[in-house]
């Protein structure tokens, strides 16, 4: 079980409301990813929920029971750190034992339990070695079975993965997903990296200045972004966002039409491409639109675009978001 | 950046130190204080009752008294700049490409390992003696006169031996802060056309700043109760000569045996020191980021 | 150093730090030879590095004059005895100023220093009369005690430099791993400090040993150190300074010696952490 909820949780540093007050119910077996930009309160509010930081005021339930003032210990949360925090001065089976010899374990269930995780996570090879001597995707995977060997309600993930190149990247986010998968455990991670929030969440809590801007799937926030700041924040290459006249044609202070959802040959809009970036599969093409400012527009891969080139353009008219002047979106 | 918990528990664990160095602090403090107000002759026990402040008054104006404070400052401003100009110096030089660095940080060391009473007898005997010292026979051996060090230049005598007792200490830290200076910011420097000198002015120098301010720092601490090198060689003297303000304290308390008015200087030297630590503290904390 | 050298050059600048270095420990090494030496050849004039007739005299006599080996397990006691006691206190102190800092940690570890700068002359006739009450005076506990608070401030403070290099990550892994406090100090900081708590055992062990104030004023005979012992062979004469030199070899020996196989970690712990 691992039932979260957040009921006006606020958190102040001296005079600084870092997080002024947030609601949030996270259900039992869910992934939810907290993303914003860095310094938008999301570690913070991680850290609360582990109990390594005290809320100000507010309360924090996990499956029904208050555990606001209770240490991080007694809460039944398993945390992966940004920097692994595994224990140098140990081997890897026993920094994946430290959670259960200090649950008080049996020594024989301590190594049940490892061997298990070890198998998990293909670790069976490393087990008598010190984490100064594994590659970072092992520590993260030491990191990992640490967790999971306590058998918690929640794993807690701070931007576990910003440590790590680029490939590896992608193939412990995919191990991460198996993991829910096979453990369905409540995970909350943390991370700046919409790609991440996208591929991974069943529910992303999109983060600014310490309060949420919305909350829902990954394909709501993509299809309906519910302000300027979700809008330009989740989807890449970034949304375009229009405002003048053409805005004011279609009633709002501001449009928004995502790169995708240009098609190219035809349309009212027309500008000179500046650059064209051939990716293989996509190309994106920067193109000065005339009224319009800088668009990003992808195109099909083998598109034979080149910059200088003049090209007519139209948006897609079901894809158009429309936002009001203080960023809200218009249904 | 922590909990409720955490801050009670840095609380608890911080109160053991604090409350035994306090303790370790206050009460012979306050019972220094005490005796400084009280008439306390070991010599004349019968006399006892409140003095007032004539102990404070006897100390100040004994005339040894303003000599003795000069004394305590040369001492430690002297042996701070031998030691901080000696030890950039030799440390500058083991710094270099030699052979044999690991041996030569263990004789540089070694000083250090001496107890006080050791490296003053040393020193006052097998060299500085007038008539069997290494010293005297070397002169004698050149035609001179043999030099009377412990007579004749007492404090610079004591100055100097309190410097090579903490001259390995002064050089180990500036060495150990050298090493840390990259080769790729002296290369630049050298590039940009700095000669030997500038490069330490403007490079070494700086680099060495928060080291040399270790040194000050601890040394002075170390250095204001000074005491076993003076009663081993001069015993503060000849004369009141080398006496300095804890020495004289010690003499009025063992050997006048008056202890209010040894109290009484006791809490001069206290005060004195505390004021030697603030603007210490007050211009070094900043330098040392803790 | 990427830069060649000529060898010209450094073999000179060898020379040179090597004399340099010879300087500075001859009046030790000039002890130690002295301390072989029959009084006689010990104040030739002139001075003789080498003297042919080589004995052991000196040290059967100081051997046999005093009670050598008590002093020194005084001083093996005391030393060992406050640096560990001070590491038990200590060790909880920095934890504390290291990871849950507040706006007084400075100014308490400002304090606990400037502690250090109180003459202990200036408080000694107190000093001693609450050892004497107390039934401390001239007794091991006494003197650890003394030393072990003499001490304290260094040991915090050095502690305090090594644990603010640990990750405060590692000890909240720790936590949420359900660490309690204990377990985290004893399970993961301490064993992460090792260097660094070698280094300060090292250096306060040393400073201990040569502490001649308190362990000269505060015994007579029962915990007297080697530091009592070397004043009880002060004011020679003439003709005593062999036996004045093999006192002094054996009382610095042992700490020399400890000094030179632990150079490396000393060297750390000889800055006070302070300096990387």
């Amino acid at each position: 079980m691992g039932k979260i909820t957040l009921k006006s949780v606020r958190k102040a540093f001296g005079e600084v409301d870092v997080i002024p007050g947030i609601d949030l119910g996270i259900e039992d077996g869910e992934f939810v990813v907290f993303v914003g930009p860095s310094g938008c309160g999301k570690s913070t509010l991680l850290r609360l929920i582990a109990g390594l930081e005290d809320v100000t005021s507010g309360t924090i339930t996990i499956d029904g029971k208050d555990m606001t003032e209770l240490p991080p210990a007694q809460r039944g949360l398993a945390m992966v750190f940004q920097s692994y925090a595994l224990y140098p001065h140990m081997s890897v089976r026993k920094n994946i034992a430290f959670p259960l010899k200090m649950a008080g374990v049996s020594p024989e269930e301590q190594e049940r339990k490892v061997q298990a995780a070890a198998k998990v996570l293909n670790l069976g090879d490393y087990l008598d070695r010190r984490p100064g001597q594994l590659s970072g995707g092992q520590r993260q995977r030491v990191a990992i079975g640490r967790a999971i060997v306590r058998e918690p309600k929640a794993f807690l993930f701070d931007e576990p993965l910003s440590n790590l190149d680029a490939a590896l990247r992608v193939s412990m986010r995919q191990e991460i997903s198996e993991l829910h998968q096979n453990l369905k455990t409540t995970m909350i991670y943390v991370t700046h990296d919409q790609v991440e929030a996208m591929t991974m969440a069943d529910k992303i809590v999109v983060l600014n200045a310490g309060r949420i801007e919305q909350v829902g799937s990954p394909m709501e926030l993509y299809r309906s972004p519910a302000n300027l700041f979700v809008a330009g924040f989740i989807g890449s290459p970034k949304m375009n966002l229009i405002e003048g006249a053409e805005a004011a044609r279609h009633g709002a202070a501001t449009i928004g039409i995502r790169p995708e959802h240009i098609d190219i040959g035809r349309g009212d809009w027309h500008g000179v491409v500046g650059l064209s970036e051939h990716l293989g599969s996509d190309t994106f093409l920067k193109v000065m639109a005339d009224g319009l400012g800088t668009l990003t527009v992808r195109a099909d891969g083998e598109v034979s675009i080149k910059a200088g080139d003049r090209i007519r353009m139209s948006p897609q008219p079901d894809k158009i978001h429309r936002f009001d002047k203080d960023g809200k979106a218009l249904a | 950046m922590a909990t409720q918990s955490s801050r009670l528990a840095a609380r608890l664990t911080l109160a053991p130190s604090v409350i035994v160095l306090f303790i370790w602090m206050i009460v012979p403090l306050a019972l220094t204080i005490w005796f400084s107000f009280r008439i306390y002759r070991l010599l004349s026990p019968d006399r006892t009752g409140w003095a007032g402040f004539r102990n404070y008054v006897w100390f100040v104006n004994s005339p040894d008294f303003w000599l003795a404070i000069s004394n305590t400052l040369l001492l430690v401003g002297g042996v701070l700049a031998i030691t901080i100009v000696f030890g950039v110096l030799i440390a500058l030089l083991i710094d270099q490409p030699v052979w044999g660095q690991g041996p030569l940080r263990i004789l540089v060391i070694s000083p250090f390992f001496v107890m006080p009473p050791v490296a003053a007898s040393i020193w006052e005997n097998l060299f500085m003696h007038p008539q069997n010292g290494m010293l005297a026979s070397l002169a004698l051996g050149v035609g001179l006169q043999p030099i009377l060090f412990l007579e004749n230049y007492p404090m610079s005598s004591v100055i100097f031996i309190v410097s090579w007792e903490w001259l390995p200490f002064a050089t180990l830290i500036l060495l150990t802060a050298l090493q840390s200076l990259s080769s790729e910011q002296i290369e630049a420097a050298e590039m940009d056309g700095a000669g030997a000198l500038s490069r330490f002015r403007y490079i070494v120098l700086p680099h060495l700043t928060r080291a040399i301010t270790v040194v000050i720092l601890i040394q002075t601490i170390f250095l204001l109760g000074i005491f076993g090198e003076i009663f081993t060689t001069t015993q503060g003297g000849p004369g009141s000569a080398s006496t300095t303000l804890p020495y004289m304290i010690y003499k009025q308390a063992v050997i006048a045996k008056d202890i209010g008015r040894a109290a009484a200087g006791g809490i001069i030297a206290v005060i004195l020191a505390n004021i030697v630590a603030f603007f210490l503290m007050r211009s070094m904390g900043k330098n040392l980021d803790v | 150093m990427a830069r060649a050298v000529t060898p010209r050059r450094k073999l000179l600048l060898t020379a040179s730090a090597w004399s340099v270095a010879l300087l500075i420990f001859f009046p030790v090494l000039w002890t130690v030879l002295t301390s072989f030496k029959t009084e006689v050849s010990a104040v030739a004039s002139p001075p003789q590095l080498f003297s042919a007739d080589w004995t052991l005299e000196n040290y059967a006599e100081v051997w046999q004059r005093s009670d050598y080996p008590r002093f020194f397990w005084n001083s093996v006691v005391l030393s060992v005895g406050s640096t560990l006691l001070g590491l038990v206190i200590a060790i909880p102190a920095a934890w504390s100023m290291a990871f849950v800092p507040g706006t007084r940690t400075r100014d308490l570890l400002m304090w606990m220093l400037s502690t250090k700068m109180m003459p202990a002359a200036a408080v000694l006739i107190p000093m001693y009369l609450i050892f004497q009450r107390t039934g401390l005076f001239d007794s091991r506990l006494g003197l650890v005690l003394a030393l072990m608070l003499m001490n304290l401030p260094v040991i915090v403070w050095m502690l305090y430099t090594y644990f603010k290099e640990i990750p405060a990550e590692i000890l909240e892994a720790a936590r949420m791993d359900g660490a309690n406090l204990w377990s985290e100090i004893l399970y993961v900081l301490t064993p992460m400090a090792v260097p660094g708590i070698a280094s300060t055992v090292l250096l306060n062990v040393i400073l201990a040993w040569n502490e001649a104030f308190w362990t000269i004023t505060l015994t007579t005979t029962k915990a007297a150190p080697l530091s009592a012992f070397i004043a009880s062979f002060s004011a020679p004469q003439g003709l005593f300074y062999a036996k004045l030199s093999a006192a002094s070899t054996m009382a610095i020996a042992p700490i020399l010696i400890l000094g030179w196989f632990s150079q490396k970690q000393l060297v750390r712990g000889l800055t006070f952490g302070a300096v990387k």
